[in-house]
């Protein structure tokens, strides 16, 4: 019995939030949840990921948030959203991962506000979760592709299944990025 | 991948194999019979035990995709060697909204029964069966004891259940 390939399903469009060249040699996807404190440390190896490749590496954020045992995880990634609305994904992105011990919902609307967000349409659009199917499907498409916890990554589409800290993530990276050598 | 080096090999029971019934406790004053949920998909995990963290991860998970299994109507149970009350505590701080039945007593006879008990270690495998609503297995999948095996496979398995249902 063979397990199904660990490759991501939905490939990386006009959908996802995105830093970095649009014709990149290596494209590294997160699925990741705000309130876990080890996507928190690998918000950290990711930044330093970013300065090292520059524009070889194009990152891409999914949500996958574990609200069972995360319960201001889901709110969080809909605030994501909600600022991403307003231009501001990446901005919120970087503001809940460095406030990670508090992602309740006044806090929320606290970052809406230091990061100059239209403050009544941030609020209303969480009160209604105008943003919540799109943090679903993000989360379904991890689940459709194998994510089995997070953080998770995908290098170049495929899963990345070992340790995740900067040498390993950044020399896996270097591999996917090299030439095929000649024979 | 490494093989299981730790206990006698498992011939987990087949496709198309009617799958073995059981009634096991699921509190110390209720109990869960798997010929109660005829007429419907029925997801068995078993697990090797509760609190190892990446069972917590498993059936975490799988309380999170539970709208998903719901609206193909399959019905989730896992299946662990641990008692009762180690049950009610784990299934309470995860807020697990799914029955966790306890192969407890005699140890392990419904993990032996479908084959996926490790004789070494005294545990279940981890290990999924997707019944159909005939109470047939459908799919099954045993996955190394440390690997999470994810949701999608049974995903897989009941879109092609509907499938079947569909075509027949």
């Amino acid at each position: 019995m063979k397990n199904a390939p660990t490759v991501l399903t939905l490939p990386v469009g006009p959908r996802d939030h995105i830093i970095g060249n649009p014709d990149p040699l290596v494209t590294l996807v997160e699925y990741g949840d705000y309130q876990c404190p080890f996507c928190g440390q690998a918000h950290v190896v990711v930044s330093e990921l970013i300065r090292q490749f520059g524009p070889e590496l194009r990152y891409v954020f999914r949500h996958f948030p574990i609200t069972t045992i995360h319960p201001h995880a889901g709110l969080a990634a809909e605030a994501a959203e909600a600022a991403g609305a307003q231009g501001k994904f990446w901005e919120m992105h970087n503001m809940l991962y460095t406030h990670q011990e508090a992602l309740d919902p006044p806090s929320l609307t606290r970052y809406a506000g230091l990061l100059g967000l239209d403050l009544p349409r941030f609020t209303s659009e969480l009160a209604q979760h105008v943003h919540a199917p799109r943090v679903r499907e993000d989360f379904i498409s991890g689940v459709r592709s194998g994510v089995n916890g997070t953080p998770c990554f995908f290098i170049n589409g495929v899963r990345h299944d070992g340790a995740w800290d900067f040498e390993t993530l950044a020399v896996a990276i270097a591999a996917a990025s090299a030439p095929v050598p000649a024979a | 991948m490494k093989h299981n080096t730790s206990s006698a090999p498992n011939s987990p029971l087949p496709e198309g194999q009617p799958a073995p019934d059981f009634t096991l406790h699921t509190t110390p004053d209720q109990t869960v019979a798997l010929r109660d949920f005829r007429g419907q998909p029925v997801i068995l995990a078993f697990y090797p035990a509760d609190w190892s963290p990446v069972c917590g991860d498993q059936m975490v998970l799988y309380n999170e995709i539970l709208p998903e299994f719901r609206r193909h109507n399959a019905a989730l149970i896992g299946i662990s060697v641990d008692g009762v009350w180690c049950h009610l505590a784990f299934a309470r701080d995860r807020k697990l909204q799914f029955p966790l039945v306890s192969d407890f007593e005699p140890k392990g006879r419904i993990a032996k029964t479908y084959g996926v008990y490790r004789h070494g270690d005294g545990v279940c495998e981890r290990a999924l069966f997707v019944l159909n609503s005939e109470g047939v297995i459908h799919w099954r999948h045993v996955s190394p004891i440390g690997v999470n095996p994810g949701a999608d496979g049974i995903l897989t398995a009941l879109e092609s259940l509907e499938m079947e249902g569909a075509t027949s």
